[in-house]
């Protein structure tokens, strides 16, 4: 199951009882007291959720920590009034602001006049709608195909003659031979009866630890080895089957 | 009428945008003086009065049109035209996008003072505004601003760049000072 995004957390508070995403747009419209939200108990139902979850999306959990992060600072400005920096603007101020709110509601709804007399001016106006039935940007330069045989041939010709043989002699080879790994765990068994896959491949790149991962596997297969690993991505830890062993699985 | 002219009458008929001179010249591969004769040429012949599809410049480019004496015949075909009447809050919101936009919807009713969902909904359907990504405060809000059907339902010939200038349409220095002073006294009554 995937992180829950924090939109859909269902919440059943003793103020609230329903979506996340309704909360959030009753507070907002200032219809939710956002100084009587619990945001604490959100954050226990969210973390309930989660933990309910197998991986984590870190997106949709940053998305939670942003969103919370923001209610908590809003809160916490309403419940202590008077901070530095949110000083009640005195009453000139306030007169202020409101003046300059009122002459920008003022220009827009000159630019809506504007728009409603350009439409009343124009009449109606119709075209076509609806999506384009337009093919994407051609490719530059593509071939078009021809309806001259001769050109069909050429075009054949120039499939049919064989491709460039590529060299690739600057190339290093590199070759990490399975029977490799197969010596050098039989001889690690050998010495210590037990070892740590990580510890044995530790080092080496991709492809090494793929490799060696392919022999453990084939060393499982002939019986040799007994692997466990407690959880996933933990260790693995690799064992010898000692003869004992051998003979209680034979019996 | 040149090959030409009836490759682009063809382009502008089959397209549902605008094409601008570059997109023309480049699917008709022809050079853009080439395809701005045309235009003219076919301009002139699909002009208003003399032909039922009329030449539009609109939104940077040209586009076909129903011709202004049949719109009102036409209008029965279509359901749902983008261009059905608007309400004040649909032409507010409609301002307050396609001169601030992108903006989302807690942001459009900020300037307007009201909520901005209804209409917001309405122009979406009708096709005038669009979803236009998200936003990077929190909660991500959707993003809206006008789109192509705005530019041709108004006549802007250049898109966004054919709307007058906000000064223009704002009210004067003089009337805002008065109303400021005005707002002054009131506050300094109520001390």
């Amino acid at each position: 199951m995937a992180t829950p995004s924090v939109f859909s957390l269902e919440l059943d508070l003793d103020l609230f009882a329903g979506p996340f995403d309704l909360l959030l747009a009753l507070v907002l419209r200032d219809e939710v007291d956002l100084a009587e939200v619990p945001v604490a108990e959100v954050c226990v139902a969210y973390l309930e959720r989660l933990g309910a979850t197998s991986d984590l999306d870190l997106e949709a959990a940053t998305e939670f920590l942003v969103l919370v992060a923001a209610l908590v600072e809003m809160k916490s400005r309403l419940l202590i009034p008077g901070a530095e920096d949110d000083e009640p603007l005195d009453a000139l101020e306030a007169a202020d602001e409101l003046a300059a709110r009122l002459a920008e509601y003022a220009r827009i709804r000159a630019a809506a006049a504007w728009l409603g007399d350009r439409r009343h001016d124009l009449g109606r106006r119709l075209f076509r709608v609806g999506p384009a039935p337009l093919a994407a940007p051609r490719p530059p330069d593509r071939e078009v195909m021809s309806s001259d045989p001769a050109a069909l041939a050429a075009a054949i010709t120039r499939l049919l003659r064989p491709a460039l043989a590529v060299d690739l002699s600057h190339l290093p080879r590199r070759l990490v031979p399975v029977r490799d790994f197969l010596a050098r765990f039989r001889r690690l068994l050998d010495e210590r009866g037990s070892f740590t896959f990580d510890d044995a491949v530790s080092g080496l790149d991709r492809m090494g630890i793929a490799v060696a991962f392919w022999a453990l596997l084939d060393l499982y297969r002939r019986g040799e080895v007994l692997l466990a690993q407690p959880e996933a991505f933990a260790a693995i830890e690799v064992a010898a089957v000692t003869a004992s062993f051998r003979r209680e699985a034979v019996a | 009428m040149t090959e030409l002219t009836h490759v682009v009458e063809a382009l502008l008929f089959i397209a549902s945008e605008p094409l601008t001179v570059a997109e023309l010249a480049e699917v008709a591969a022809a050079p853009p003086e080439r395809v701005e004769r045309a235009l003219d040429a076919l301009a002139e012949r699909h002009a208003e009065g003399r032909s039922g599809v009329v030449v539009e410049r609109v939104a940077g480019g040209y586009g076909l049109r129903a011709a202004a004496s049949t719109t009102d015949v036409c209008a029965r075909l279509v359901a749902r035209s983008p261009d059905r009447p608007l309400s004040q809050a649909a032409l507010e919101t409609l301002a307050v996008i396609a001169y601030a936009g992108p903006l989302s919807r807690p942001e459009i009713t900020r300037v307007r003072g009201v909520s901005a969902d209804g209409a917001v909904a309405g122009l979406v359907d009708r096709g005038l505004i669009e979803e236009a990504g998200r936003g990077g405060t929190p909660g991500a809000p959707v993003l809206y601003c006008t789109t192509t059907v705005f530019d041709r339902v108004f006549g802007l010939e250049e898109g966004l760049a054919s709307l007058p200038s906000i000064e223009s349409l704002a009210p004067d220095e003089a009337r805002s000072d008065a109303l400021r002073e005005r707002l002054a006294v009131v506050a300094a009554e109520r001390g």
